[in-house]
């Protein structure tokens, strides 16, 4: 079902690609002000079922790369990644017809509403990460077949360049955060430019709706004071997504953080209250596995999520601290995200994990 | 000697502290000339002890007066405020998400100019200082009486800021300027709102600074006076004249402090129960847990680092009705409580009313509440104990038992033993636990930006920032040999060539005394 985006939505969007964000994908909220401020000052913003497209609609995938620690200082002007979607059209000589984000986890989630608004395009109700990953390639559009190159990327003085490395979407992630750091260590890029066929076949449906409705049902379960996970994981049940499972409950005890390879990598160690359990989750800027007493709980590319134990309130990997009460949740990836050909691009071996694979309703059956 | 002072909503506390012992503690009623009330309360101190003024070695004054400011959009100055960053950050102008309550009291007036720095300290655009000049002729034009400055990663490179701050110094000398990278840290809506906060309060902080000397002169008083800051720490004077937003949560702060030094314990949970609200915060090595995610302060985003304080509608001039079961607050007769509640010959029924009846305190005339029926009465009791065990359980960081501290006004509200605690003390003085956490403050430098760190130079990096804290806490008057680290924090910056990380240092000492 395609609609409009009202203000109403965008607090529950921002909480649900929050909790998509695996500890990573920035602090949706400099996203929202400027979603919000599009809608205030009059704009659309039109979320399009993906079965509406036309097979032969031409759709550009959006985004910020870089620092989310740069973006919450360096705000954006709001004309960033509409200029690369511009300078995109005009290197390939034809219009979108909409866009879509490449990550509905974290700011990714809002940038491309803004080009929506700016641009008069609807934004197709799906994604290629279906969470947050740390790098361009990690996206079902390449899994599946689906060149990122040609690729722009702007700053905010209309400095563009566009990367074109053919089917190496590895080659274009190398070339593009460059220049992103050049730019000042975040850009804004159009990427993917597909066909809606290519959309239907590739993305992630309706991963905007569910971050939507994420945010949506742990507002309700605080309003109405129940608990915001078993709320969460009721909802989960009749999703893509389809399992969702409290992991831990506890308080942190350590966090360790370095970065390496231009990624914060760390981990944090969760003990249970009854101080019996001890949970250990490994971070390469998002969660990527959960460890319980020794034996693997989750993995990636299954979501692993800290929130607050009594809130739910999701916390980036930057902002984990001693002493804080969580509970650490696990939602297990739709099918598409795990057939060998996705595990081969964002399976644990693509983050130096030595584990295989194993689905997190298996490891939750197992315990 | 020491004077500690809390300037509250309500009462004015103070209390007289020499080495580790307290020798008196007053409250006396908050005057709208704030000034007045201090007096006031200093002339109670020396009645209930008598002190000779020329060894009083300092006075500390913690107060809520500017943040209440805030909070009731009150004797605020319209306010212009600039920043230097364009192309970026034209999508989220100044103001963006402010309650237009505020907005309006503050006669808002955004302006967005060229400048700024990237994470690494090359320049965003060039700042152009005639850009800067028309804005700043215009704000004033349009009634500016207050100017913010932020720049993008002003606490990376603070020049562009100091060089609006010299245009404004030029053309209205005689204006207050506040730059973001003296007032908060990296994020830069958070700080932008913090500095344009601080700059519409310096109007007020003028008044009410220049008035603090003179309440101490009343007495005859010499010493040097000092106010508190949000991590406990003390400013002098003039620090706080230009920066009012660094007393915001000195209230909570010093209470904590006050319960820590009261009771002796560093680590605990401390219960402060005023007229109409308990506010509980948990401490950490004798200092209060900051809370972690961002603070709204009347409405408005900021990176205050405040204290995680956790607060819940109850309080000793709570209402108490029994309508439906027995409910307790949220509203409260507040500072009325010693003409309202029942025993102060008043008609309202109130939480103190129901602890006097209880036999848990004995508060004005218990006659007056001894007609009350039992049941109802240990019904109340048992809600008001509910809710506040409930809060301190939320706070706990494990499940280990933990010292409860009771502290403040309405305290006798907590239950003296409480299935989370190990134990609930309720020391003497508790009454007065904010004018304590003034009195015993230390004095802090502090260290907070972005630091490229060479391969293998980390410790070197540390070392210079480490030198750079206690610079800072002897610069603002710490005692050279009490100088300590209490904290030092490293956040690595992701996605960032250069090893470049976010350290922040602070440096606490003792301020020098007579003896």
């Amino acid at each position: 079902m395609s609609f409009y985006l009202s203000l109403d939505d965008v607090p529950d969007l921002a909480r649900g690609a929050a909790i998509l964000g695996t500890g990573g994908g920035g602090d949706p909220l400099i996203g929202r002000l400027l979603v919000e401020e599009c809608l205030k000052n009059g704009k659309k913003i039109e979320i399009l079922d993906p079965t509406e497209l036309d097979d032969d609609d031409f759709v550009i995938s959006t985004a910020m790369m870089g620092a989310p620690t740069v973006v919450v200082e360096k705000v954006p002007a709001g004309t960033e990644a509409v200029r690369s979607l511009r300078a995109l059209e005009n290197h390939l000589g034809k219009t979108a017809d909409a866009t879509i984000p490449m990550e509905c986890g974290g700011l990714n989630s809002m940038i491309p509403l803004v080009v929506a608004a700016e641009a008069g395009i609807p934004v197709v109700d799906g994604d290629g990460m279906g969470r947050a990953f740390p790098e361009l390639q990690m996206e079902t559009f390449g899994v599946y077949g689906v060149s990122g190159s040609p690729l722009a990327v702007s700053d905010e003085n209309g400095h563009t360049c566009i990367v074109d490395t053919g089917h190496d979407n590895q080659r274009m992630e190398t070339f593009a955060r460059a220049v992103a750091i050049k730019m000042g260590g975040a850009a804004y890029i159009a990427e993917y430019p597909m066909s809606g066929a290519d959309v239907k076949r590739t993305a992630i449906r309706n991963t905007v709706t569910l971050a939507l409705n994420i945010g949506r049902t742990l507002r309700r379960a605080k309003d109405k004071h129940l608990d915001p996970l078993a709320e969460l994981s009721a909802f989960l049940k009749d999703t893509i997504y389809g399992h969702g499972t409290v992991l831990m409950r506890g308080k942190i005890v350590d966090v360790e953080r370095f970065v390496r390879d231009g990624f914060t990598h760390g981990s944090a160690v969760v003990e249970s209250f009854d101080g019996i359990d001890e949970m250990r989750i490994q971070f390469r800027n998002e969660n990527v596995i959960a460890h319980k007493n020794g034996a693997v709980v989750a993995i990636v590319p299954d979501l692993i999520t800290i929130v607050d134990v009594d809130l739910g309130t999701p916390i980036t990997s930057e902002a984990l601290r001693f002493g804080q009460r969580v509970a650490v949740y696990g939602i297990s990836t739709p099918a598409i995200m795990r057939t060998p050909e996705a595990l081969q691009v964002f399976g644990p071996q693509a983050f130096g994990l030595h584990e295989p694979w194993v689905a997190l309703e298996e490891l939750s059956a197992a315990r | 000697m020491k004077i500690g002072i809390d300037v509250g909503g309500t009462n004015t506390d103070a209390v007289l502290i020499d080495g580790t012992e307290v020798l008196a503690g007053v409250k006396s009623p908050t005057m709208s000339d704030v000034a007045l009330g201090i007096t006031e309360s200093l002339r109670r101190l020396q009645s209930a002890f008598p002190f000779d003024p020329t060894q009083i070695d300092a006075v500390m004054i913690g107060t809520t007066h500017f943040i209440n400011a805030l909070v009731e959009a009150e004797r605020l100055a319209p306010t212009a405020a600039i920043r230097l960053g364009l192309p970026a950050t034209s999508g989220l102008p100044p103001f963006v998400g402010w309650p237009t309550r505020i907005t309006d009291a503050v006669k808002a007036l955004p302006y967005m100019c060229h400048g700024g720095h990237e994470f690494d300290g090359r320049e965003i655009s060039p700042i152009d200082r005639e850009e800067v000049r028309r804005a700043v002729r215009d704000a004033v034009a349009r009634g500016a009486r207050s100017f913010a400055i932020s720049s993008v990663f002003s606490p990376v490179n603070p020049e562009f800021e100091q060089m609006a701050a010299e245009i404004i110094g030029i053309e209205f000398p005689e204006l207050p300027v506040s730059l973001s990278n003296e007032i908060g840290r990296v994020g830069l809506l958070e700080r932008e709102n913090a500095t344009i906060i601080n700059a519409a309060l310096r109007d007020l902080s003028a008044e009410v600074c220049s008035s603090l000397d003179q309440s101490l002169m009343a007495l005859d008083i010499n010493a040097p006076l000092f106010l508190s800051q949000n991590d406990g720490t003390l400013m002098d004077v003039d620090f706080a004249r230009k920066y009012p937003v660094a007393t915001f949560a000195s209230g909570p702060t010093n209470s904590m402090r006050g319960a820590a030094y009261l009771s002796g314990i560093k680590d605990c949970i401390v219960v402060d129960v005023g007229g109409t609200t308990t506010d509980v915060g948990v401490l950490q090595s004798g200092f209060p847990r900051e809370a972690a995610t961002e603070i709204e302060v009347a409405g408005i985003r900021t990176n205050f680092r405040m204290p995680d304080v956790l607060s819940v509608g109850v309080g000793g001039g709570s209402r108490i009705r029994f309508d439906d079961g027995v409910t307790v607050g949220p509203d409260s007769v507040g500072y009325r409580v010693t003409e309202e509640a029942l025993v102060f010959g008043g008609q309202t029924l109130t939480a103190t009313d129901i602890m006097v009846a209880a036999g848990d305190t004995v508060i004005g005339d218990p006659e007056r509440v001894k007609h009350l029926d039992r049941s109802l009465v240990y019904a109340a009791r048992d809600e008001i104990h509910r809710r506040i065990t409930e809060t301190v359980d939320r706070m706990r960081t494990s499940s280990d038992l933990v010292p409860v501290i009771a502290v403040g006004g309405g305290a006798f509200l907590v239950p003296e033993q409480m299935a989370c605690a190990s134990e609930v003390t309720r020391p003497a003085y508790s009454g007065v636990a904010n004018a304590i956490g003034a009195a015993i403050a230390q004095v802090g430098g502090e260290v907070d930006r972005i630091f490229a760190i060479p391969a293998g130079k980390r410790e070197e990096v540390l070392d210079q920032a480490r030198e750079e804290a206690i610079g800072k806490a002897i610069a603002a008057g710490a005692k050279a040999s009490t100088v300590q680290i209490v904290e030092i924090d490293e956040l690595p910056l992701a996605y960032l060539p250069g090893n470049a990380s976010r350290v922040r240092i602070k440096a606490v000492g003792d301020l020098p005394t007579s003896k």
